[in-house]
């Protein structure tokens, strides 16, 4: 076993004193930056990096990367308590954390989130040590046709196995992608659906479309279901953190099963994002209690975080041996790399070796750092539920218009916003679920271009699609997933010729 | 001298400045925006994020200086928000050919025209880059493989310096090849690593590491000599080691990406010198040497009319070759 020799070495240059201090340090920034709105892990680490200048590259990356999961955390926790993703990855946390913080129990939320992420970065820190040369040969077999076949799995899993009509369903995944349309086209250069507003050519920022979606939308829905003070008698209780993350090992195989899909598309190029909706379309569709999700479920929380957290660790892989940043904060260490001196790509792990196995060491450190730290927060973060709803209301709009504003000091982000605020209360309204919405503005483009790149390489032939096994075996499994519902559907009408109708209405119920 | 006579040369000074204000320097009374026209970790970012640490290193501005990311729309919000910003000059833009490129071949709502230039601080080289086991020794063994017709060019954004070149090279070696447009230039070069593409023209930056790890190499620079040697990037080679594309039978003389500093439009002068004179102070320090080698490019300094004969040189050349190709938008 030659990586655990270098872990070992990584081991002993990131626990030495002053590295533990960064990390401890580089936490609690993170989680400032993760609960502050708008501003978030990009920006945050962005602000941090002159300051790392000086300073030794891997002293610098534990300082950064420790950072990142402060964020990961805190980011979390607006989702749980205000329902306001504070990073793509953490959107489908909302759909059952929101509801149980809602419910009077918080701290539950807080901690099952918590506890779930952190195994699930530790399945993919694992999986970093072990096989890391082995994953960057993965990686390097996905073009433009395997890259569309990714993103085609993870939007068939979700439509697949949402509980919404499959039909609304399209009608909000059609809307995402003409709102993913707008700005400047990759492929074709050309300026898109801009409406002759000039500032539209950089596009639809996605926290400018999360924050009004689910923060406003679900303030509006609240003021009007019942205007009054809903403030959540929830006890701070220390134990229940305690219990709840105790709790956790009953729900192993969904645990195991959202590690083992983060994992994947954290390798395959397919990002935190896909793997946090795919694994909880799929957790909805084989948990015993699927059909409770939307209300407030473990296992809905579980699923989200676990592969959300699995994938983001484990795409920190591609960064180094390949120089490919799987999200906006990588990219922004990577800028670091290359001013430290180093060169993200290949030889990276012969040349430095110290600097990548004590980053990978880190990693195990930090994230236990960060648990911890996160933990014990929790108990004060849950109080803020406590505060009575026409407290809270105000302070949310301010949350989302500062939020909006500052994605890139834009009025017109603010108005969008609220505009998009008005869409989520009519989607809630007339029970058309978010999240096909959200996933299609955030990699609807990242489809399009893939596909359209595909398109040029072969001519025109939808042939490049079962070119090879791998892209054949990710269509066909995305078919499958995306025509399971209607064969089970069949085979039920078929079983029971009078399906009673009622089902579906309770199921609207629980749209997400 | 006692600290009275300072404060009282000081007010002399300031009360000179009053009645003269054309003798007097314009000095920034108010933290300076450094707009990046791409995201954070970009070769025009990390350029910004750079001049900003010297700066602040060596004290060269008394005013605090923070750098914001307007990269959408290839770059075009940073210009659109600069052209926005006419007449403020603590607002400087960073950017490429892109400020004068894109508005030929894209609806955009601006112009470079609407900006006023500051300097063009540092070339980036463009290479012809192949797979590490492909075949081809040199760019006349690629363009005889390449008349096949079947070869796939990949590049960053459409219409731009890569797809530029690219029909520039199909032009000078008569052949054709199928342009794939990814978002960046490490994106390309992953997909070349893969075997997706057969090649393309990434800069020296974008493709250091997958040189130096043995997945592509470059067959030639498009440069009217060969580039400094500097140190070794593989155990044999350097990028002085690699010939000009001129001397294997491409004929590309010159090819070259600018990175280029703005200020918005209707600024005054005296505001504009400042920054000049600001840049080159920054172009001085030992850092901007270190900067410019780690990151491969070439050294230059443009400003003035000479910048302004660039850019007109520049722009008919594009013009030449998106007007063959029909990108031009009316």
């Amino acid at each position: 076993m030659d990586n655990l020799g270098e872990l070992l070495h990584g081991f002993s240059i990131a626990v030495t004193v002053p590295h533990l201090v960064l990390m401890v340090v580089g936490v609690l920034l993170g989680i400032l930056v993760g609960v502050l709105p708008g501003l978030g892990a990009p920006n945050g680490v962005s602000l941090l990096l002159p300051l790392t200048f000086g300073m030794q590259p891997v002293s610098a990356i534990i300082l950064l990367s420790s950072m990142y999961w402060g964020a990961l955390f805190g980011g979390s926790v607006t989702s749980i308590l205000f329902n306001i993703p504070g990073e793509p990855s953490s959107v489908a946390t909302t759909f059952d954390g929101y509801p149980m913080a809602r419910d009077g129990r918080p701290t539950t939320a807080l901690a099952t989130a918590f506890g779930s992420a952190a195994f699930g970065a530790l399945v993919g820190v694992i999986l970093i040590t072990f096989l890391a040369s082995w994953v960057a040969q993965v990686a390097l077999a996905f073009g433009p046709a395997e890259y569309f076949a990714v993103y085609f799995l993870a939007f068939a899993s979700f439509v697949g196995m949402g509980g919404a009509a499959p039909i609304k369903t399209v009608v909000a995944l059609a809307i995402g992608f003409s709102i993913a349309a707008i700005g400047i086209d990759t492929v074709s250069g050309s300026v898109r659906l801009t409406m002759g507003v000039d500032e539209l050519v950089k596009g639809v920022s996605f926290v400018v479309a999360v924050m009004g979606l689910f923060g406003i939308g679900e303030l509006l829905v609240a003021v009007e279901e019942e205007f009054h003070a809903r403030a959540v008698s929830s006890k701070i209780d220390w134990r229940e953190v305690f219990r709840a993350v105790g709790r956790l090992p009953r729900h192993s195989v969904a645990l195991l099963r959202s590690a083992a899909i983060g994992c994947w598309m954290g390798i395959t190029p397919g990002g935190p994002t896909a793997a946090s909706f795919m694994s909880y379309g799929i957790a909805r569709r084989f948990s015993r209690r699927g059909r409770y999700f939307g209300t407030g479920e473990v296992e809905g929380i579980i699923s989200p975080e676990t592969a959300d957290h699995a994938a983001g660790t484990s795409a920190l892989l591609p960064m180094l041996s390949l120089g490919i940043p799987g999200s906006a904060t990588a990219a922004v260490m990577m800028g670091g790399l290359m001013i430290w001196g180093l060169n993200p790509g290949p030889m990276l792990f012969v040349d430095q070796k110290d600097f990548v196995w004590g980053l990978i060491a880190s990693m195990y450190v930090g994230n236990i750092v960060a648990v911890a730290l996160v933990l014990l927060t929790v108990p004060v973060f849950a109080a803020l539920m406590r505060i009575p709803f026409v407290v809270i209301a105000p302070l949310i709009v301010i949350i989302c218009v500062v939020g909006a504003y500052s994605v890139s000091n834009s009025y017109l982000d603010v108005v969008m916003m609220l505009g998009f605020g008005i869409v989520g209360y009519l989607f809630k309204k007339l029970f058309y679920p978010l999240a096909p919405l959200v996933l299609a503005i955030v990699i609807g483009d990242k489809a399009e271009d893939a596909f359209r790149q595909s398109m040029l390489m072969s001519k025109g032939s939808l042939g490049i699609f079962f070119a090879n096994k791998l892209v054949t075996c990710l269509i066909v499994a995305g078919v499958a997933l995306l025509l399971l519902p209607l064969v089970l559907q069949l085979a039920r009408l078929w079983r029971k010729p009078a399906a009673p109708a009622t089902e579906t209405t309770a199921q609207e119920k629980v749209i997400i | 001298m006692g600290r009275t006579s300072i404060f009282l040369l000081s007010a002399a000074a300031t009360m000179l400045a009053g009645t003269m204000p054309a003798l007097s320097a314009w000095q920034p009374q108010k933290p300076i925006e450094f707009v990046a026209t791409a995201g954070p970790g970009g070769g025009t970012d990390n350029l910004a994020r750079a001049v900003q640490n010297i700066i602040t290193k060596h004290k060269l501005v008394e005013q605090p200086i923070v750098v914001v990311n307007k990269g959408g729309g290839s770059g075009a919000e940073g210009y659109v928000y600069g052209k926005a910003s006419a007449g403020d000059p603590y607002k400087v833009i960073f950017g490429t050919s892109n400020a004068w490129q894109q508005p030929l071949v894209s609806k955009v709502a601006f112009n470079y025209t609407d900006l006023t230039p500051v300097a063009a601080m540092a070339q980036d080289e463009f290479l012809l880059w192949v797979k590490q086991d492909a075949p081809y020794k040199n760019a006349g063994d690629y363009l005889k493989a390449a008349a096949t017709g079947e070869f796939k060019m990949g590049g960053a954004q459409s219409k731009d310096t890569d797809e530029v070149l690219t029909r520039m090279i199909e032009k000078a070696g008569k052949v054709k090849l199928t342009y794939i447009p990814f978002k960046s230039g490490a994106e390309t070069a992953v997909q070349l690593a893969g075997g997706h593409l057969d090649s393309h023209v990434n800069n020296p930056s974008e493709s250091l590491g997958q040189w130096r790890g043995g997945t592509q190499r470059p067959l030639c620079v498009f440069s009217p000599k060969r580039l400094p040697q500097g140190a070794k990037v593989t155990a044999t080679e350097g990028w002085g080691d690699v010939p000009t594309c001129v001397e294997q039978g491409l004929d590309i003389k010159q090819y070259e990406q600018p990175r280029t500093v703005w200020l918005p439009g209707k600024v005054t002068p005296d505001q504009a010198a400042f920054y000049v004179d600001l840049m080159k102070k920054v172009q001085a320090t030992p850092e901007w040497k270190d900067y410019i080698e780690k990151t491969s490019q070439v050294d230059t300094f443009l400003t003035g009319a000479e910048f302004d004969k660039f850019i007109k040189e520049d722009l008919e050349h594009v013009k030449q070759v998106a007007g063959e190709q029909g990108w031009l938008v009316k």
